[in-house]
């Protein structure tokens, strides 16, 4: 019981991350009918926007200390932070340590900027083009951006710790009655978990409750209508891109504690967002939602010892298994609707 | 001996094919002119690197080429000479490789088995290279292996850690300088009953593939032979990259010990996690709660930042030992570069060494006389102590550090101190080892 | 001739000039010389353009004629390595068993994960196959290491039991892959002057195959079963209403696709007896899917360049490193040199993924149809400047795009 418990609890978490990538592609897809092989690598980015902030945070001067000796036999050369300078010790290493809380801030217009510009700049020519043409110029994208990436930061993962408040984990087992011990959850990652919820609250929010959000959903559903209605769609895609690209980007940020940064972590997200999107149905964004937390619950159903003695390797094949079941069962994915991408 | 026909490049660059215009077509036979693959007939001799230039591993490859490239200047007698200053055997003097300058060339493996061949087989097709060497990870070493003893040429592995290199999939043609997962296993278990007691429950996280097996393999005999217990061990998938739902149910397993048999990315984010989770600030059975890693890596320790601090696990070598040899490739590698090697790098730049100076001992590139000269080498002044090519099967014996994060690094290159050097006696073990058997090196090839 | 139109005819006794003497084309420079590093003609890379020509062209039938995008095709490619090097391990050192075992595994899995994904189209069907190649990936890497030996990948040892031969020869080497004897890897070596030019046996093996797949994926363009399948592509549904069930007819499509990969997995196997599990990983799988794309999808020749393109990259600008690049700028005073060097730097060697992610882009921005529109409109161009216009001589490989 209390194993089933903790496992449902990292579901909902692995899920919500896997909510929250899929989201930004669902929403590419569903408004702008483009396959977008590049949002793994805006998920990318948006975890080196936390590196990045933190680069510039801890960008030192070097005062020689002639008391200590370095690799070579020389004169040690101490780093210190600006930021430490300024604002003394404690403060300076306390902004320093909150640097991935800060980078959403900072994520959030670069991110929306880059959006705009991959949209105005390339995949505004590709609306009319096949899909094939849109998966060949995405692609070739996101292996310019993650090796662009790679020549700036090296291919090596980079810590990006999160704040040390949230270091250690909660234990949810004491409140409910078990023992101490036996379900624990980290901070952060209940951090990231309702981060999630309030990032899909808001993009709901927004297309169902603004009227920015109707043009878009009725755009979603006929866009010819919408056009020959006289709205300047074209406009409006362009906002969605940078939205979507915004909200991978946030993902990517807050996933930085979790999963250390590194140049090619897009291209591992990018085959499973890929799946939550399809699974869930396409042009559908509660589906998206709801196949990130199924799937997120299944996988970690299927790493518990008891299952994999039972099935070895279940953990290893258990997204895909479920994709082909739901996908069997029911033709367009777990919400889908009618004839989006099915030519 | 087989008639290899992988082809050479020759001799073109020498001018010396007299004949423009004039087309010699030579099949290779048992009588054909050259004597091995390969055979450098100019003044020049080329040798292949082929390390990950891309994908997860590119920052250690990097690494890797930067201390093949010292070597060659080295060997070519240009720079500061190095370990070739500390280096026990004098037959390498600073004018190349039996008089021949040294070339090089180099490949991307991607750390795929397919793609390392791919570059290998262009190196020894294309380039005419005589030796190849690299590698960052056991299957591409293994497969690289396989490839150089079925064309003829010399193979020394880079970085590899597996068991099986020289274990069952061990071959004539291939050496590896490296240390592997048994020695870190009887490096590591009495450190760590040191440290944390015999009476120690262990729980392992296990890489689902062939090195993560052996290396769990290695640790838990090493750590159950000195008392301890093991309490499970879960396999997690390669692509993982969360893994809180394998580290949730550590705690509440009775386990007072997390063994992470993880290397690279996989390490670095199963440590963060277990380190985000807490664990490290638990006690259990009234005992406090710790991490293991069994292998380290330098870029990977980098990578993992202060999640690191304290840990135990092993390396082949570290830039902070203090004898000669040691530092002497600390000085010209770091007056180079301008930051310390890892030990991939070194153990890179030592291969090289080897390679080289059996060339010159056995007076010959013939992988067959060459493979006679490394064989029972023994040697010193490389870093790594007094050392051992074993005959039987082409493994290097010496000592092996245990490590742990340090806690207060000086620099970002700094995030290891060493705890002990475990003296070669204490990680020996016999060729007919079960961990190691079921090859055998065959015999060696030098192809043409 | 062979059943085909003369422009086919044409078409395919250009290619087999072109295969047949690629030793000879693919090493325009001469060795030792600086522009040598471009040289491609070397046994390996040669078996490379072609086994994934083959594999490209196999995927164009699917996805070229009936626009189902199969996201999984490199799992057909991996069984048929694995199926291969097994033969050799358990039969005989002979390519011919061991082809065909790989063709027919290769049928037999193609036609079980088409079966099931061809219910349903679209990306729907592309996630099917993509999940499927998936599963077998991290199945073939972990659980089933006996099987496959998992991340090491499957090879030849001392001691496989080959019922037909030997487990290891006289001088205690391992037997090579052989036709009748002919070994894969022999090379005879032609110099002339300064250049090198090599002629492999596998090369040659796999060459001939290709040109049979190249025809027979011509003769399948061209019959009423190619038709049949562009129908499916520019309107299932139409043609469903007509009464007709397509799924027999995109199913031997899937089928006849696998087929080809399995017989270039095959081949692979053939040349280097070797089976990794990351052939059957989906970047695989992406790869074969960008050769198509990138030489222009439902054209003959088009993957088969796109193929030769990518594999170009990996394996030649991947190679290049400073101390080349040195070389090639040294005529140059330092400061320009090393300004040069610096410039270029960046794209080749471990950069060299870059160069090809931005050469993806540039020909799908400006050659929508891919290379082969590239090589028509050099064509177009070349007959205007000749002021010769001749509508009607426009090569015919660009049927269905």
């Amino acid at each position: 019981m209390d194993a089933i418990l903790l496992q449902v609890l990292n579901g909902l978490d692995k899920g919500s991350a896997y909510a929250l990538i899929a989201l930004g592609l669902t929403l590419i897809f569903g408004t702008l009918g483009v396959v977008n092989f590049a949002h793994g690598a805006l998920f990318m980015l948006g975890a080196f926007c936390a590196v990045t902030l933190q680069k510039i945070l801890t960008i030192s001067f070097e005062v020689v200390d002639p008391t200590r000796l370095d690799f070579l036999g020389n004169p040690l050369k101490v780093k210190t932070p600006y930021v430490v300078s300024w604002f003394g010790e404690a403060a300076g290493n306390g902004i320093i340590a909150w640097s991935v809380p800060l980078a959403i801030l900072f994520a959030i217009p670069v991110m929306i900027a880059i959006g705009f510009a991959m949209e105005r700049g390339l995949i505004k020519h590709f609306y009319k083009r096949p899909h094939a043409d849109q998966i060949l110029v995405t692609f070739g994208l996101a292996i310019v951006l993650q090796e662009i990436i790679k020549y700036f930061f090296g291919a090596n993962p980079i810590p990006t710790p999160a704040p040390p408040a949230f270091t250690g984990s909660f234990d949810f087992g004491v409140l409910l009655g078990f023992d101490p011990n036996v379900i624990i959850y980290p901070y952060w990652r209940l951090v990231y978990f309702a981060f999630s919820a309030v990032i899909i609250g808001c993009v709901f929010a927004f297309l169902q409750f603004t009227t920015f959000g109707m043009v878009v959903r009725a755009g979603m559903a006929d866009r010819e209508t919408v056009g020959l209605l006289g709205i300047n769609i074209d406009k409006r895609f362009t906002i969605m891109f940078g939205l979507a690209a915004a909200v991978a980007g946030v993902a990517g940020v807050m996933y930085a504690p979790i999963n250390s940064p590194n140049y090619h972590m897009g291209m591992d997200f990018l085959v499973l967002s890929f799946v939550v999107v399809v699974v869930g149905g396409m042009g559908s964004l509660p589906g998206a939602v709801l196949a990130g937390f199924l799937l997120g619950i299944l996988e970690s159903f299927a790493s518990m010892n008891e299952i994999k003695s039972i099935l070895p390797g279940i953990d290893q094949i258990i997204i895909y298994l479920v994709a082909i079941i739901i996908l069997l069962t029911r033709p367009r994915g777990l919400m889908g609707r009618k004839g989006v991408m099915e030519d | 001996m087989i008639k290899s026909h992988l082809t050479r490049r020759g001799v073109l660059k020498t001018g010396s094919v007299a004949g423009a215009g004039l087309a010699v077509p030579t099949i290779f036979t048992a009588s054909s002119a050259a004597a091995y693959t390969n055979e450098p007939t100019g003044n020049t001799v080329t040798l292949g690197f082929n390390v990950p230039q891309t994908g997860p591993y590119a920052d250690e490859g990097a690494d890797e080429l930067r201390a093949y490239e010292l070597a060659v200047e080295h060997l070519n007698g240009e720079g500061d000479g190095g370990m070739l200053n500390t280096f026990t055997s004098k037959a390498l003097t600073g004018n190349g490789i039996l008089g021949k300058k040294v070339a090089f060339v180099t490949g991307d493996t991607q750390t795929k088995s397919d793609a390392a061949r791919a570059s290998a087989k262009s190196m020894i097709e294309k380039d005419g290279a005589i030796m190849i060497t690299g590698g960052s990870s056991s299957g591409v070493a293994v497969a690289v292996q396989g490839l150089c003893q079925e064309a003829g040429v010399i193979f020394m592995a880079g970085l590899t850690h597996s068991n099986d290199t020289t274990g069952k999939d061990k071959k004539a043609n291939g050496f590896r300088h490296f240390f592997n997962a048994f020695m870190s296993g009887a490096a590591l278990a009495p450190v760590l009953v040191k440290n944390y007691g015999a009476d120690r429950n262990a729980y392992h996280l296990t890489a689902d593939y062939t090195w993560g097996w052996t290396q769990q393999e290695s640790i838990q005999a090493a750590t159950e032979a000195l008392g301890w217990s093991t309490v499970n061990n879960v396999l997690t998938p390669l692509a993982s990259t969360d893994f809180s739902s394998y580290i949730a149910p550590v705690l509440n397993s009775g386990a007072d010990v997390l063994v992470l048999n993880h290397y690279g990315g996989n390490m670095v984010n199963s440590l963060t996690q277990a380190v985000q989770f807490g664990l490290k600030d638990k006690m259990v059975n009234g005992k406090q709660f710790e991490i293991v890693v069994p292998l380290y890596s330098e870029l990977m320790a980098k990578g993992a930042g202060a999640s690191i601090k304290g840990i135990l696990g092993s390396t082949n070598w570290s830039w902070t030992l203090q004898d000669e040899g040691t530092k002497a490739f600390v000085k010209s590698f770091g007056t180079k570069y301008g930051f310390p090697p890892s030990n991939a790098a070194q153990t890179c730049y030592a291969q090289t060494l080897l390679y080289a100076d059996a060339a010159e001992r056995a007076g010959t590139f013939n992988p067959c006389g060459l493979g006679a000269a490394l064989e029972g080498f023994e040697f010193d002044g490389l870093g790594n102590g007094p050392t051992l090519y074993r005959a039987a099967d082409h493994q290097c014996f010496k000592d092996v550090l245990v490590m742990q994060g340090k806690q207060d690094p000086t620099s970002e290159y700094d995030a290891l101190e060493i705890v002990e050097v475990t003296p070669r006696a204490q990680v020996e073990y016999s060729p007919e080892h079960p961990m190691f058997a079921g090859g055998e090196l065959g015999s060696c090839n030098p192809g043409a | 001739m062979f059943g085909l139109t003369k422009k086919d005819t044409l078409l395919l006794i250009v290619v087999a000039i072109l295969t047949m003497a690629a030793p000879f084309l693919l090493n325009p420079f001469p060795s030792g010389s600086a522009m040598a590093q471009f040289n491609a003609g070397y046994p390996d890379l040669m078996q490379r353009f072609v086994i994934y020509g083959l594999f490209a062209i196999g995927f164009n039938l699917l996805f070229g004629l009936t626009g189902y995008l199969s996201f999984g095709h490199a799992a057909f490619l991996g069984v048929g390595s694995y199926s291969a090097v097994w033969m050799f391990k358990l039969l005989s050192m002979n390519v011919i068993p061991a082809i065909i075992l790989s063709v027919i595994v290769a049928a037999l899995f193609s036609l079980l994960i088409g079966f099931i994904s061809l219910r349903r189209s679209g990306i729907y069907f592309s996630i099917l196959t993509l999940a499927f190649a998936q599963m077998s990936f991290n199945l073939a890497y972990s659980v089933l290491t006996p099987i496959t030996n998992g991340e090491t990948g499957l090879q030849i040892t001392l001691d496989d039991p080959r019922i037909l031969g030997v487990s290891r020869t006289e001088s205690g080497g391992i037997p090579v892959t052989n036709l009748f004897g002919a070994e894969m890897r022999s090379t005879y070596e032609m110099h002339v002057g300064s250049w090198l030019f090599q002629f492999n046996t596998g090369y040659y093996l796999c060459a001939v195959l290709m040109l049979l797949g190249f025809y027979l994926s011509i003769r399948i363009f061209r019959s009423p079963f190619g038709m049949m399948l562009r129908a499916v592509k520019s309107n299932q549904n139409r043609l469903r209403y007509t009464g007709l069930n397509t799924k027999p007819y995109t199913l031997a499509a899937f089928v006849i696709s696998g087929m080809y990969a399995g017989l270039a997995g095959g081949l692979l196997a053939c040349m280097d007896p070797l089976a990794g599990a990351e052939r059957m990983q989906w970047t695989a799988s992406g790869e074969v899917v960008l050769m198509t794309i990138l030489g222009g999808a439902g054209t003959l020749l088009g993957p088969v360049l796109g193929a030769g393109f990518i594999k170009y990259f990996e394996n030649i600008f991947s190679k290049i490193n400073d101390t080349i690049l040195h070389q090639w700028f040294s005529a140059l005073p330092d400061g320009l040199e090393d300004a040069m060097v610096f410039l270029v730097h960046p794209f080749i060697g471990k950069g060299w993924s870059l160069t090809l992610g931005i050469t993806f882009m540039l020909v799908v921005i400006f050659l929508p149809g891919g290379l082969i529109e590239g090589g028509q409109r050099i064509g177009r161009l070349f007959r205007r400047r000749t002021a010769k216009p001749a509508p009607d001589s426009a090569p015919s490989s660009t049927p269905a795009e």
